[in-house]
């Protein structure tokens, strides 16, 4: 029998997180800070409107793009909050999740051979997803000292010719890194001299503790060569709802929905229904979330200060993601032992790339009660990993 | 900050002040002072906790009063509510719009009791032209905490 697999697809690796959940999974009172979800449930009136769409009997496909009343309500949403404008009937397509957007954007956009420069850390999918599409990534390795932002020197240094599409990943998972508006000008400046296109995802864009999320959009210049991504998974807590939207310049959503439109067909109707009512009435549930949120960073940068662990202060997300160099181990390592040991799962930095080597990322989606149960045994295991040291 | 200190302290007024002060992202001191203040100006009227007496031997039982009342000329009805809060076995009355004029929350050993107060006590009163009880005989949800929510995570542990 011929080998029924395509290479490109054995040669994916893995996702590294995988080992570490089954770990976990089998251990008793282990407590996980390896989530990268919320730990609200949806806002109970977002819930009851997808109900409530159900006993009407709204069970059928809805137009490929989405439900027209959506895609009105996602404009008036970025005008709203970002100052953004996009036209609902032609610029906007909603998608199962972000992650189909990021796949799709790819896939719309990609001539074999061209390059996707790929900021890490970052989230595991861009990689196999440029994969998939035919490009080669080009990893772009963001440092510590500039707290893990892109800079215009990092982005210039990986262009080359067949550089094509450039994604920008803030606020960051795993690192709680965001790009402010004079680091977004600066890169700007590089992306249209070399004419390069834009897939920014900003799934966490709701999730940022300084003064507001500004986006690459927001840069003028910018709107016509960027694809926007954004979805209602980290913001309103829908996870599992798997809705979520691109927007960007009619020629390439148009693309985008002829994609969509033979592999999905539209994202879940009832999900739909749901994410208008989230629109329409859910600012304050984003506000109390983002709150809690950063109630809990600060938290937690207070008592890694109080350690003496290294770690710069994340403004976005809810991950924190601080440094183990010190103890002289990988992050897989040190992340094995905290788990065996204090029974507490961390997620390896170098699950989101190779430069996450010596971080170990912290999601913060977590009640303040369970985080001071784990961040006190982090703080035993760092005073034996010290002694160790001695 | 006041707002944040009371949205906090409203769910959990036994946090400590330090922690308090770091999640708000505060020094203590100011904390502290706010607080002081806000019990000076009776912001903050208590430190109460919210007990779950079903799950203990104690007998208890509460009782819903729709009380409908004569008011007063010059006073309305604040001399009848403060005749009726006065009793210790009365534990919240509300002025009420529609149906009703005072609703009153009470809590008594025993169904015995509480009927005793209401026909004894509180239909007496001048101004009480009727009263109507509901015992409650199950508390779901209290003070804005489901009494008894199963602390279960739902999601799967490790996701990138």
């Amino acid at each position: 029998m011929r080998n029924p697999l395509a290479k490109k697809v054995v040669e994916m690796k893995p996702s590294g997180i995988r080992k570490f959940f089954d770990i976990v999974s089998e251990m008793k009172d282990a407590i996980s800070l390896g989530v990268g979800e919320p730990d609200f449930e949806t806002p109970w009136h977002i819930r009851d409107e997808g109900i409530y769409s159900l006993e009407k009997g709204k069970t059928f496909y809805t137009s490929n793009a989405g439900l027209k009343e959506l895609k009105i309500e996602i404009c008036n949403y970025l005008k709203r909050r970002y100052d953004i404008s996009y036209h609902f009937q032609d610029e906007v397509l909603v998608t199962v999740g972000g992650s189909e957007a990021i796949d799709i954007a790819l896939r719309a956009m990609i001539e074999p051979g061209d390059e996707v420069l790929i900021p890490q850390p970052s989230y595991v999918s861009y990689e196999p997803c440029a994969v998939l599409a035919g490009a080669k990534p080009v990893i772009i390795e963001l440092k510590h000292e500039n707290q893990f932002r892109l800079t215009a020197q990092e982005l210039e240094d990986a262009i080359t010719d067949k550089t094509k599409i450039l994604i920008l990943p803030f606020p960051n998972n795993p690192t709680g890194a965001i790009m402010e508006r004079k680091d977004l000008e600066e890169i700007a400046k590089v992306i249209e001299k070399h004419d390069l296109f834009v897939i920014s995802d900003e799934i966490y864009s709701e999730l940022n503790y300084t003064e507001k999320h500004v986006s690459i959009v927001n840069i003028p210049g910018m709107q016509e060569r960027t694809i926007l991504i954004n979805g209602f998974s980290k913001s309103y807590a829908m996870t599992g709802w798997r809705l979520g939207y691109a927007c960007g310049p009619e020629a390439i959503i148009t693309q985008m929905t002829k994609i969509h439109q033979f592999c999905i067909m539209c994202a879940p109707t009832t999900s739909q229904y749901a994410a208008v009512e989230a629109l329409k009435n859910g600012d304050e549930d984003v506000a109390m979330m983002r709150d809690a949120y950063n109630q809990r960073r600060r938290y937690l940068v207070h008592a890694f200060k109080e350690m003496g662990l290294e770690c710069f202060e994340p403004f976005g997300a809810f991950y924190i993601f601080p440094c183990i160099k010190e103890f002289g181990m990988t992050s897989e390592e040190f992340a094995t032992r905290f788990l065996m040991e204090e029974k507490v799962a961390v997620v390896p930095g170098t699950a989101f790339g190779d430069c996450g080597e010596g971080f170990i990322r912290i999601s913060y989606a977590y009640s303040l009660e369970k985080l001071k149960v784990a961040i006190g045994r982090l703080e035993k295991f760092v005073t034996k990993l010290r002694e160790e040291q001695k | 900050m006041r707002e944040q200190i009371l949205s906090i302290i409203e769910k959990n007024s036994r946090i400590d002040l330090k922690e308090l002060a770091i999640i708000l992202g505060a020094d203590e001191v100011t904390i502290v002072n706010e607080m002081a203040q806000m019990e000076k100006e009776g912001i903050i009227c208590g430190y109460h906790t919210l007990i779950d007496w079903e799950k203990t031997n104690v007998e208890k039982v509460n009782a819903l009063i729709e009380v409908r009342v004569t008011p007063q000329r010059g006073h309305g009805f604040d001399n009848i509510a403060e005749r009726i809060y006065k009793y210790p076995e009365v534990h919240a009355v509300y002025l009420i719009s529609g149906g009703y004029d005072l609703l009153v929350s009470l809590e008594g050993k025993s169904l015995k009791e509480v009927s005793n107060f209401v026909s004894d006590k509180l239909s007496t009163l001048d101004s009480v032209l009727s009263t109507a009880t509901h015992f409650i005989l199950k508390k779901y949800k209290d003070h804005g905490t489901i009494l008894d929510k199963k602390d279960v995570d739902e999601r799967i542990q490790v996701t990138p």
